[in-house]
């Protein structure tokens, strides 16, 4: 039986983190995650867990921490946002690159500057080359469910990359709704315990980690991440599956919300893909077909899926909650158009900036680029496929 | 009850309106709601105006942005009466609930032509004697409840004793007061208009 609680979407990932119960956590408090290794200390100090917590003095540190931890054999964890990622940047890529299977909470905010502590995803996008594994969660129980099954897919011997699980700081992070949760014995024996090959305090098989890696090898290394890439899709959907069993709760790459019918589609990530299903049930209700295709899988991205999901839409809008400022739109859109394209599929498609630095994204704001669909569709043509959308003009 | 009720509160940083929509968020979700409690972060500090809202369901709640057409709006601060537009995008058909002192013409007055009913209640006044210092949002709490009827006063009372009990674990001395301040405020809320 799951446990009805209500909580915020960072009480939510911290009580996950209790239930996973890592090896070790290294963090630096940053708003809004700051809350998460916030309660996670509590647990330390209460004994409900016993986890090696590291409280260090930088996130660079804080990766640092977290890729010493994985390597020597631990099961490591951390949680940070925007300016924190930054920081960890060159570590962000030190972590896949040696393939350790570290999980980060990763509470979605605006990169400075000029300096902003609300919501956009300028951090998540910064770090979408990396080589990190990017789950986004609409709300407090996707980010509770995804890392729950964070290490399931991480870990996995054809995956071994790093995970990231995204939501939106302070509009989830801080909003307290209604949660289900798993029972701790349950979620114990889901993710299991961390048994690595190969790891750094083995005596028994000694190995050196992260060596000089020149014109011989890297080429052929990169490869293999990007081959662990495109296997973690795979293990993606088999976790979800177990998942389903022991919970009910389905996920797959992408939650596709009334777009069976769909004649016009939104494509988003995060809470905005919850008002967008508030905004499709009442044009539903007026007899539009509106749907919306909510992207869980951002890193691997699922090219393939998304292009025959979308295929028989007459128009749809990509919305990007982080400007890429290159003049011909948001990574998201690339990413999706690049897929149609490649996947051959010719359906009229607009992208639109919004939400930057915590601008709200109300209901009336979806609902106008439903009706901009609706014109798209029925001329065929966009006249401009770069827009925003609440920026104020004056 | 509707299927869908929002509140918004408007109070000053420091008073509590934060705290109180999570109270009451908690309320209404032990009483098998679906619900939010969330608060817009600004620049805060001590003083300046602040915003929290409320969303309470039967049914599953998807929607995550601010809240611009009320049902119902709190003030837990009538000094923000001349500095804020509280009943902006307030539905004629729900009401207004301000902690005051002040006579029924400045507040009428003071809330620009809203049409929809409006009430007062002396929070200041129940605090002192109940808790003996000025925590407004104890009082706002149980106003907003009576003036809404998502749940029934029995129903609060009951389940705010447990909150309080969790909530003020270590400071068990405060529980009585929060409980008279709740019970005294449910008897005092009054209405301004007809």
């Amino acid at each position: 039986m799951d446990i009805r609680e209500r909580l915020s979407g960072n009480e939510a990932a911290a009580i996950a983190m209790k239930q996973i119960n890592p090896d070790v956590v290294a963090a630096f408090p940053i708003t809004p995650s700051t809350e998460i290794p916030q309660y996670f200390s509590t647990f330390v100090s209460n004994g409900d867990v016993d986890t090696e917590f590291v409280a260090v003095e930088s996130e660079h540190s804080a990766m640092s921490a977290t890729i010493g931890a994985q390597a020597a054999g631990g099961r490591a964890m951390t949680a940070t946002s925007a300016n924190g990622l930054s920081l960890m940047w060159e570590m962000i890529y030190i972590a896949s690159s040696l393939r350790l299977p570290i999980v980060m909470s990763l509470v979605n905010r605006a990169v400075s500057g000029p300096l902003n502590i609300h919501n956009d995803h300028s951090d998540a996008m910064g770090v979408r080359d990396a080589g990190w594994i990017m789950l986004f969660s609409e709300n407090n129980q996707e980010a509770y469910d995804n890392l729950i099954m964070a290490h399931r897919i991480a870990e996995n011997k054809n995956v071994k990359l790093p995970l990231m699980v995204c939501q939106d700081g302070f509009i989830t992070s801080h909003s307290i709704e209604n949660i289900e949760l798993i029972e701790d014995d349950k979620v114990k024996e889901f993710v299991g315990e961390y048994k690595p090959d190969e790891y750094l305090l083995n005596k028994e098989n000694p190995i050196a980690i992260g060596p000089l890696d020149l014109q011989a090898y890297l080429f052929e290394h990169k490869a293999q991440q990007a081959l662990a890439m495109k296997n973690a899709k795979k293990v993606i959907l088999e976790v979800a599956e177990e998942f389903e069993k022991m919970t009910g709760r389905k996920y797959s790459f992408f939650e596709e919300y009334k777009l069976d019918d769909a004649e016009i589609a939104i494509v988003c990530m995060n809470s905005t893909a919850g008002t967008t299903k508030f905004v499709v049930d009442s044009l539903r209700e007026k007899g539009i077909k509106a749907g919306l295709l909510k992207l869980r899988v951002f890193r691997p991205f699922p090219a393939e899926e998304i292009a025959k999901a979308l295929e028989h839409v007459k128009a749809v809008a990509v919305l990007d909650k982080a400007d890429s400022l290159n003049a011909a739109g948001g990574a998201l859109f690339e990413d999706v158009t690049s897929a149609m394209y490649v996947n051959k599929k010719q359906v009229p498609m607009v992208n639109y900036i919004y939400g930057i630095g915590g601008r709200d994204t109300k209901a009336d704001d979806i609902e106008s680029v439903y009706r901009d669909l609706q014109e798209i569709a029925n001329s065929g043509n966009v006249e401009n496929p770069y827009r925003y959308l609440g920026l104020r003009r004056k | 009850m509707n299927d869908l009720i929002e509140i918004r509160w408007h109070g000053r940083g420091g008073q509590g309106a934060k705290t109180a929509s999570l109270l009451l968020a908690d309320a209404a979700f032990n009483t098998g709601k679906y619900i939010q409690g969330f608060p817009e972060y600004g620049p805060e500090r001590m003083g300046a105006p602040i915003t929290a809202y409320n969303r309470i369901s039967n049914k599953p709640i998807t929607i995550h942005s601010n809240i611009y057409e009320p049902d119902y709006v709190v003030v837990v601060d009538d000094t923000l009466l001349e500095s804020v537009d509280v009943t902006a995008g307030l539905k004629e058909t729900g009401a207004v609930v301000i902690n005051t002192t002040k006579d029924n013409d400045y507040i009428k007055e003071s809330l620009r032509g809203y049409k929809g009913d409006v009430y007062k209640i002396d929070a200041r006044k129940i605090s002192i004697e109940t808790l003996g210092k000025y925590f407004p949002n104890t009082p706002m709490l149980a106003a907003i409840v009576k003036v809404s009827k998502i749940m029934t006063d029995e129903q609060l009372l009951n389940d705010m004793k447990g909150s309080f009990k969790h909530k003020f674990a270590k400071k068990p001395e405060v529980i009585e007061g929060n409980m008279k301040a709740l019970e005294l405020a449910l008897k005092s809320v009054e209405k301004v208009n007809n």
